[in-house]
């Protein structure tokens, strides 16, 4: 029995609230350095087309202009805009860090000036013309398949970036699982583009010492150890002369993972100017010019039989990866057939995976990356089985389920899945939600003449990324994090972490995790992220991989110390290691009253005036934690919807949320997370859409054209859970950050076509807005 | 122009350019920056602060529109740790936050909300805060924040 309460698995509330509600964090536009210039890029206004010229003349003559740029000052002396996910040559583009002669999407940066003052640059800016003879340009992504109708790059045979083609001997046992069905379902499915819009848009300052030759960089990033390689291996410098800070970050979702032209050039110019340089992003550079996600094109197949079990999935998943391959953009895509089995035991996939180039904002990871996508497929397949066949969607979805002693199980797709009890989330989202009842009243108000529907989504998704052998077959970055923990000579711990959260509440985890491990108070313990001179080395925050990965880390550094405490204690007590146990509060020895408490040992680790042999003096440990295999939580969503047959509006009625994420460490950040989740992926469903029009121009530019989820959209979200933990991690932890995205979206789908199919609807395409519902019920009574 | 302003009980004497916004004057000329700019078009409200005591949008109100008047920021809703306003506190305990970014537009809109209505129904606080666009917590801990700070303040702190 440990001596204290455990803080593992309490609701305790964020110590990085503080700051953050009294105005006092600090966001990389919030700093300001002695002697700090301005930039403000000239973005191209066409989405294809060859540069004339550029005339920068007028902006550097403007009071308070320091400096002007093209692409013809960086000539040989930057590299391209990092990728990881390079496709291979022939496919690959550079994406030079600012537009060498043509552009190829609305909001390239063209050329940069520096001002010493924000409005200034932005002046000098307006001054710069650019002459750009506009050719024709690929927008549609189908479209985009038929090199004949325009290519992005003239010098490629086509607009393909990245093609996994089905593989013949396994298509061809696919066929036969066809042949031998009831029924096959053909469906095609658009998963629009959409923008992340994290609330602090991306913010860069840079900052070259010329004294020690050393470049210091603030960014707005979900990654600042990878932000410094890229920046090194783009700039030609050591990494031993960069350090990027990641502050206080204002949100990611995925889009504050790819490093952007932006990010390399502040750099470069600071060096030329030697003085600190910032760029903050406008909210239009944020949705022309930061990375969109999802933008996929389903052509699904599915064999079924008549008891409603899906047999197998064939087809291809087209992938628009805009104008050029962003840092992990091409790879995205290859996760959603990996992914598209979801929690059931089909026999065969065979679905291919073409990834095309248009000339539209790049796109990259997006909450979820690729799963949602697949989610979102095999789940309108399960509500076409049910509609096929008759039966209940709730049943049809049981029935396929992969039974929980089946695991660890290998799916169609080739995933490897830990564990799971798909049954047990399912049979609890029914009983809370109350299905059958739920069910007969909106019978009734049908009998009424009210377009009512309930949706179900059950789900499952792919977290805590690596491992780094298997993370993607093109991604080229280890996937393993790191955790440092340093107690001082008082007892109070110091940890670091390679994670680098921005929202998630890492810091108040891995101090309650501390404070368990060691016996003292989470106050106590101080958690250190962001800064590549403070952590030892490490990937970042993304893939819901914070605590499955980085957390595992940090237990892996705890237990080393807690093991070298353990030996000193023993050493100071008179007694073997293997006497010495820890109660939560002291070291003990066993069947003695002799103890030390954790501090006790601390001191005397640091005081030394008893050396332990064979040990060092002090209380410290370093730790990556390099996972064996990915985790996949999963859940179960049901909701009720009322379509307004005249309007179109669609309104959220009810939603229950029964998820599993195994073990949970903060049950608060835990329900935070999943709700935001939920509203992220409902405001895909029902309202969110990046538009271009016909030529490239981008038609949601600012946020009164792009429609984001808003508070009074939504009822009171119901929140339940299962745990199922995971074996492969020794938290039991599976990441849950991207749940609610994976299940909000076919959720809410599926309800709204279950309320219009009394009136002969069918099939309708995301976003869910009132005109596209309206428009779907006047076609049906056609 | 010259204005004079007082933010947070302390009045500000500045030369300001005719075309400064009033977030920038807060933020650059004064250095407060727990008011952020998430939109730059008053449709975000991470910018929001109160001016006499209403709030607004700082983003799209120019400094010289403040001057003679009172602007209260994030930072002056409370004086040290120890005394935290109602909507702070209950932003923390009910987890109202992850990334921060709206979160001193969220309190400022909130916490004049309350003073016009200090028994909200939760639609009538999902209503009050559609101008405040928050992506990190799908709104429902916001929601339970402010009546949270409801109970405070009618418990008569």
């Amino acid at each position: 029995m440990p001596v204290r309460p455990v803080s593992v698995g309490e609701r305790i509330k964020r110590r990085e609230d503080p700051r953050l509600i009294r105005g006092l964090a600090t966001y990389t536009d919030d700093i300001k350095l002695h002697g700090m210039l301005h930039a403000a890029f000239v973005r191209s206004d066409y989405a294809a087309g060859k540069i004339q010229k550029i005339d920068l003349s007028k902006a550097r003559a403007r009071k308070g202009v320091i400096a002007a740029y093209t692409f013809d000052d960086l000539r040989g002396k930057v590299a391209r805009t990092p990728c990881v996910a390079r496709p291979e040559p022939g496919r690959d583009a550079e994406h030079p860090l600012l537009a060498d002669g043509f552009v190829r999407y609305v909001g390239q940066p063209v050329a940069v000036v520096i001002a010493e003052d924000r409005y200034v640059a932005r002046d000098a800016a307006l001054d710069v013309t650019v002459d750009i003879a506009p050719s024709r340009a690929v927008v549609d992504l189908r479209g985009a398949l038929d090199p004949a109708r325009g290519k992005v790059y003239a010098d490629h045979a086509d607009n393909v970036a990245l093609a996994v083609p089905q593989n013949p001997e396994n298509a061809a046992a696919v066929d036969k699982l066809f042949q031998a069905a009831d029924g096959v379902l053909r469906l095609e499915l658009v998963n629009q583009k959409v923008a992340p819009v994290s609330m602090e848009p991306r913010a860069v300052l840079a900052h070259w010492d010329e004294g020690p030759q050393r470049l210091t960089m603030w960014t707005s990033t979900q990654v600042p150890h990878l932000v410094k390689q890229a920046v090194a291996q783009c700039l030609s410098l050591s990494e031993v002369r960069i350090r990027v800070v990641a502050p206080e970050v204002g949100g990611g979702f995925g889009c504050k993972i790819p490093v952007y032209p932006e990010e390399c050039l502040l750099p470069w110019i600071s060096r030329q100017l030697r003085r600190p340089i910032k760029w903050a992003e406008t909210r239009t550079e944020n949705l022309a010019n930061t990375t969109h996600g999802r933008a996929q094109y389903h052509e699904l197949e599915a064999a079924y039989k008549k008891d409603g079990e899906l047999v197998a999935l064939r087809g291809r998943v087209l992938s628009d990866v805009g104008a050029y391959p962003s840092f992990f953009g091409p790879a995205i895509a290859t996760f959603t057939p990996l992914m598209m089995p979801g929690c059931y035991r089909l026999k065969g996939l065979s679905v291919e995976v073409v990834c095309l180039y248009t000339n539209t904002m790049a796109t990259d990871a997006y909450r979820g990356a690729g799963r949602p996508e697949a989610a979102y497929a095999v789940e309108r397949i399960m509500d076409a089985i049910a509609a096929a066949t008759g039966l209940d969607p709730a049943d049809v979805r049981r029935r396929n389920f992969i039974p929980k002693n089946a695991f660890p199980f290998t799916t169609a797709g080739g995933a490897v899945y830990d564990s799971g009890d798909y049954e047990a989330t399912l049979d609890k989202a029914l009983a809370r939600f109350d299905y059958a009842r739920a069910k007969s009243q909106r019978d009734q108000a049908r009998a009424q003449g009210k377009l009512r529907g309930i949706g179900v989504a059950t789900f499952t998704e792919i977290c805590g990324l690596g491992p780094s052998t298997a993370a993607s077959p093109i991604q080229r970055t280890g996937s393993w994090e790191s955790g440092m923990v340093r107690v001082e000579p008082t007892g109070n711990v110091t940890i670091t972490t390679g994670a680098s959260p921005h929202g998630q509440g890492q810091e108040t985890a891995f101090a309650q995790m501390a404070a368990d491990a060691f016996g003292v108070e989470v106050t106590d313990v101080e958690v250190l992220h962001g800064d590549t001179d403070v952590v030892t080395h490490g990937v970042g925050t993304f893939g819901s991989r914070g605590l499955v990965v980085g957390g595992t880390a940090v237990h892996m550094a705890l237990e080393k110390v807690k093991a070298k405490a353990a030996r000193i204690a023993a050493h100071l007590l008179d007694a073997k290691p293997e006497q010495v146990t820890f109660d939560g509060e002291a070291f003990r020895v066993a069947g003695g009253e002799r103890k030390l408490t954790f501090r006790q040992v601390a001191e005397a680790a640091h005081l030394w005036n008893v050396p332990v042999p064979g040990e060092e003096p002090g209380l410290e440990a370093v730790a990556r934690f390099e996972p064996t295999g990915t985790t996949f939580p999963f859940g179960a969503h049901l909701c009720e919807v009322e379509v307004d047959r005249e309007t179109g509006e669609v309104t959220l009625l009810r939603y229950v949320a029964v998820d599993d994420a195994g073990k949970i460490v903060n049950p608060l950040l835990a329900e935070g997370q999943r709700l935001g989740g939920i509203v992220q992926g409902l405001g895909q469903a029902l309202c969110e859409e990046v538009r271009y029009d016909e030529s490239g121009q981008l038609l949601t530019a600012t946020l009164m054209d792009y429609a984001m989820p808003k508070a009074h959209m939504f009822p009171r979200i119901e929140l339940d859970s299962t745990c199922t933990p995971t074996h492969l991690n020794p938290l039991g932890a599976k990441g849950i950050g991207e749940l609610g995205t994976i299940g909000a979206t076919p959720c809410v789908v599926s309800a709204v076509l279950d309320a219009l199919a009394p009136a002969g609807v069918t099939h309708i395409d995301m976003p869910l807005t009132p005109p596209r519902v309206w428009a779907a019920l006047q076609g049906a009574a056609k | 122009m010259k204005i004079s302003v007082e933010v947070n009980g302390q009045v500000y004497e500045r030369d300001v350019a005719p075309r400064l916004l009033l977030v920038h004057f807060l933020r650059e000329t004064l250095g407060l920056t727990g008011t952020h700019i998430g939109c730059e078009t008053t449709i975000c409200g991470a910018c929001t602060v109160h001016l006499d005591g209403r709030a607004v949008k700082s983003c799209t109100l120019f400094a010289v529109q403040a001057d003679g008047r009172r602007v209260t920021t994030v930072e002056g809703l409370a004086k040290d740790a120890e005394h935290l306003h109602p909507v702070q506190i209950g932003f923390w305990e009910e987890h109202g936050l992850q990334c921060g970014y709206c979160t001193p537009g969220m309190i400022m809109t909130t916490s004049a909300f309350l003073k016009e209505n200090p028994n909200p129904s939760d639609a009538e606080i999902r209503h009050a805060i559609e101008g405040n666009i928050c992506r990190c917590t799908g709104y429902q801990q916001i929601v339970n924040a402010v009546q949270h700070a409801a109970r405070l303040e009618r418990g008569g702190r």
